[in-house]
């Protein structure tokens, strides 16, 4: 009897490991195949959260990577190249994303990697990427140390993966913003800080502790929580008796959603501010007691720029879910793959090269144009040269921009 | 230490929950010794069903009014959900070794969220349950959200009329007799599998008032909801000794109130800085857990097995 059914079981297990594997090399025979019209097809990868609690801002990224994909091949904008997205959901899952990785890196269609979201599972990424040439740009990525390493807060600056990108500025420029923003237009000279333990959440919530303290503010207490909680109320009591004017949370939103909601139900009726994973449509939807909370984002805000008028007349007219926080530095992330592509063809006399990977690679430092969210081009850490930061309040439900600038790190 | 009164209120409301669950993993175990480890997912289904009710109703109409009516739409698509999975997933199961209906209850989980998950309209977020406007009441030095005196009156009752049930009524003593010895409860002309599914059924409706009081007092439900209160409802019914429907309720109040107190004082004692604060409260809590099963292994009311059911 045991023998038999450990015999099952390992049949089963063989099956489940043979089906899987089946799956990864699905596209692998294909190649860089013609389509008809002698138009070489090159994939995009994408890879975001398009399940779970985070599926709002993944979906309006996948939308977005759409958007200018269907765009670079209405306008023929590389002449002879076909684009093709190829959206994986990495659950917001370091280790789903790490297969996810190995997926894209055995497809040999694929030149590039738009995402992903959350900067922990950007870490199990960046590696494979490295190794395999593959470009990778997340327009999401806040953690300082996924460019400069872990030496960035000494000043000891080293590139990480020279395969690595992003069009979003990092948690260190961000936390520094925000502190800056509460301190002295907000007045704000007491705050508790909260944070949610991920690379995301503490990096910020580190910078933030770090710039607000220099100014002359006050961190009147700190506290960690786990972001799948939803009930926050010992916290929230905690910080009524400290005399915080606010909270600073490093962390995402549908946990933040509910830490706002409780923290005024509480009692203490002063405002959480937040960085741009907070800063989500979703959040004053979860929330009814979101007025006057603060959050920041990179980027000005989409919706006031000029070069980003066609891009929301587009993305409204073909999508109804909303673009989200990342809408815009998607689009860009994209785009700037599509300008590498570009420059590798035009340097092949027009037709791509066959270490096609490598080619990108090399073009990415060379791109340079003007997107939704500003002048795009990489400094080189591959972080954005743009450090164009707003700050946004809570109003009648609606974020709302209150103040942007180009913020020079300090 | 002045926001103590707080602090107890929050942790009495958390734990009231824990309970609420708990008895539906201790009143199984109780019967089948099976732990159902899909109960998490049946709270859900509860909290979702009372979502659906509140969607229905026209706008404006009065959430007083509503609770009931939620409850009701609650309780009938857990209970319904609860007993389906006894019948098609853990009875075929009854005679086969203790792992395999473990195994199934943790797949019925999966199926369970993924289902909800997939089908339910806008569930791959977290979804905004209605909620009592108007400030927060002032009792006993701490303030008290409207919406938690839904779970402050409905724990209490819930556990009365279990007790009244399972003591006083004819099926209840059945109950009894079958966690005691089934086959000879079967002997004696007693349906045993009918008590079976009471025992789920019980379990997943008061899962199902729990889980509007989750839905009250967190403002949202989710299909995630149902992994970490299951789990901390399952430590519930452990702590205060599994099988024992006093127990649970026990278990969960202890639970819910050390948890609150770990995030409030533990980083207030000397050398403890580190340890203290909401990310910290999920280790003390389960510090709590072994440190009571290693000084009374049965649990906190575990002695009682007489009175199991």
């Amino acid at each position: 009897m045991r023998n038999r059914s450990a015999l099952i079981l390992t049949t089963v297990l063989t099956t489940g490991a043979l089906t899987l594997t089946a799956c990864g090399s699905r596209d692998k025979d294909k190649g860089s195949d013609d389509n008809g019209g002698g138009k070489t097809t090159v994939t995009i990868g994408f890879d975001a959260p398009l399940t779970g609690d985070l599926s709002a801002l993944g979906i309006g990224m996948r939308n977005s990577a759409e958007l200018a994909v269907k765009t670079a091949n209405k306008e023929n904008t590389v002449d002879g190249v076909e684009f093709k997205l190829e959206p994986l959901d990495d659950q917001a899952q370091p280790s789903v994303g790490g297969q996810n990785a190995q997926k894209f890196i055995s497809n040999n269609d694929v030149i590039g990697v738009v995402g992903p979201l959350n900067s922990s599972v950007s870490q199990s990424m960046q590696k494979p990427f490295n190794d395999a040439n593959l470009t990778q740009i997340s327009p999401a990525n806040t953690g300082t140390e996924l460019t400069q390493g872990d030496g960035w807060k000494t000043g000891d600056k080293k590139r990480q993966f020279k395969t690595f990108f992003r069009t979003a500025t990092t948690d260190q420029v961000q936390g520094q913003f925000a502190a800056q923003y509460l301190f002295q237009k907000a007045k704000i000279k007491k705050v508790y800080l909260i944070d949610d333990q991920k690379t995301y959440g503490a990096g910020l919530a580190a910078s933030f502790k770090d710039t607000f303290t220099d100014l002359g503010g006050k961190i009147v207490g700190s506290d960690h929580v786990n972001p799948e909680d939803r009930d926050f109320k010992s916290v929230t009591s905690k910080v009524k008796g400290t005399g915080a004017e606010a909270v600073y949370y490093g962390g995402e939103y549908p946990a933040a959603a509910p830490l706002s909601q409780q923290l005024k139900e509480s009692g203490a009726k002063i405002p959480l501010m937040g960085g741009d994973g907070m800063k989500s449509d979703e959040f004053p939807k979860l929330n009814k007691k979101a007025e006057g909370d603060f959050g920041t984002s990179v980027g000005a805000p989409v919706e006031e720029l000029p070069s980003a008028k066609k891009f929301i007349a587009e993305y409204n007219k073909n999508y109804k879910e909303n673009m989200e926080t990342y809408g815009g530095g998607t689009y860009d992330a994209t785009w700037a793959i599509i300008e590498a592509v570009k420059l590798a063809v035009d340097e092949n006399d027009g037709k791509l090269p066959s270490d096609a990977r490598e080619k990108v690679l090399a073009s990415m430092s060379k791109v340079k144009f003007d997107g939704v969210t500003g002048s795009v081009s990489f400094d080189k850490y591959g972080d954005t040269t743009n450090t164009m930061m707003t700050a946004y309040e809570v109003k009648n439900n609606k974020w709302g921009s209150k103040f942007s600038e180009a913020y020079k790190p300090r | 230490m002045n926001e103590l009164p707080q602090q107890l209120a929050n942790g009495l409301i958390l734990g009231a929950m824990y309970g609420l669950i708990a008895i539906g993993y201790t009143m199984v175990y109780g019967i089948v010794q099976l732990i159902n480890f899909a109960h998490g997912e049946i709270f859900m289904i509860g909290g979702f069903g009372a979502l659906t009710v509140s969607l229905w109703l026209p706008d404006g109409f009065s959430l007083l009014a509503a609770i009931p009516l939620m409850i009701i739409g609650g309780v009938i698509c857990s209970v319904a959900v609860g007993t389906a999975a006894e019948r098609f997933a853990y009875r075929p199961l009854r005679g086969a070794p203790r792992l395999a209906p473990l195994i199934t209850a943790i797949g019925l989980s999966i199926l369970l969220q993924q289902a909800i998950w997939k089908w339910y309209p806008e569930a791959k977020k977290d979804r905004t349950f209605p909620q009592f406007s108007g400030d927060p009441v002032h009792i006993f030095g701490a303030d008290v959200q409207r919406g938690d005196f839904f779970l402050i009156l409905a724990a209490p009752l819930c556990m009365l009329a279990l007790a009244y049930y399972v003591n006083k009524t004819r099926t209840g003593r059945g109950m009894q007799a079958t966690a005691q010895d089934p086959d000879t409860a079967k002997l004696m002309g007693i349906n045993t599998d009918r008590i079976i599914v009471m025992a789920f059924a019980i379990g997943a409706a008061f899962a199902a008032i729990a889980a509007v009081g989750y839905g009250l007092h967190n403002g949202q439900v989710g299909f995630k909801m149902g992994f970490i209160m299951g789990l901390k409802a399952f430590t519930a019914a452990v702590l205060g000794g599994i099988g024992n429907i006093y127990g649970a309720m026990l278990g969960g109040i202890v639970l819910g109130v050390a948890e609150a107190l770990a995030t409030g004082y533990m980083a207030d004692v000397p050398g403890m800085e580190q340890f203290g604060g909401g990310a910290w409260k999920d280790v003390w809590a389960f510090a709590l857990l072994i440190l009571v099963l290693l000084l009374r292994p049965q649990g906190l009311l575990g002695e009682r097995v007489a009175d199991r059911a």
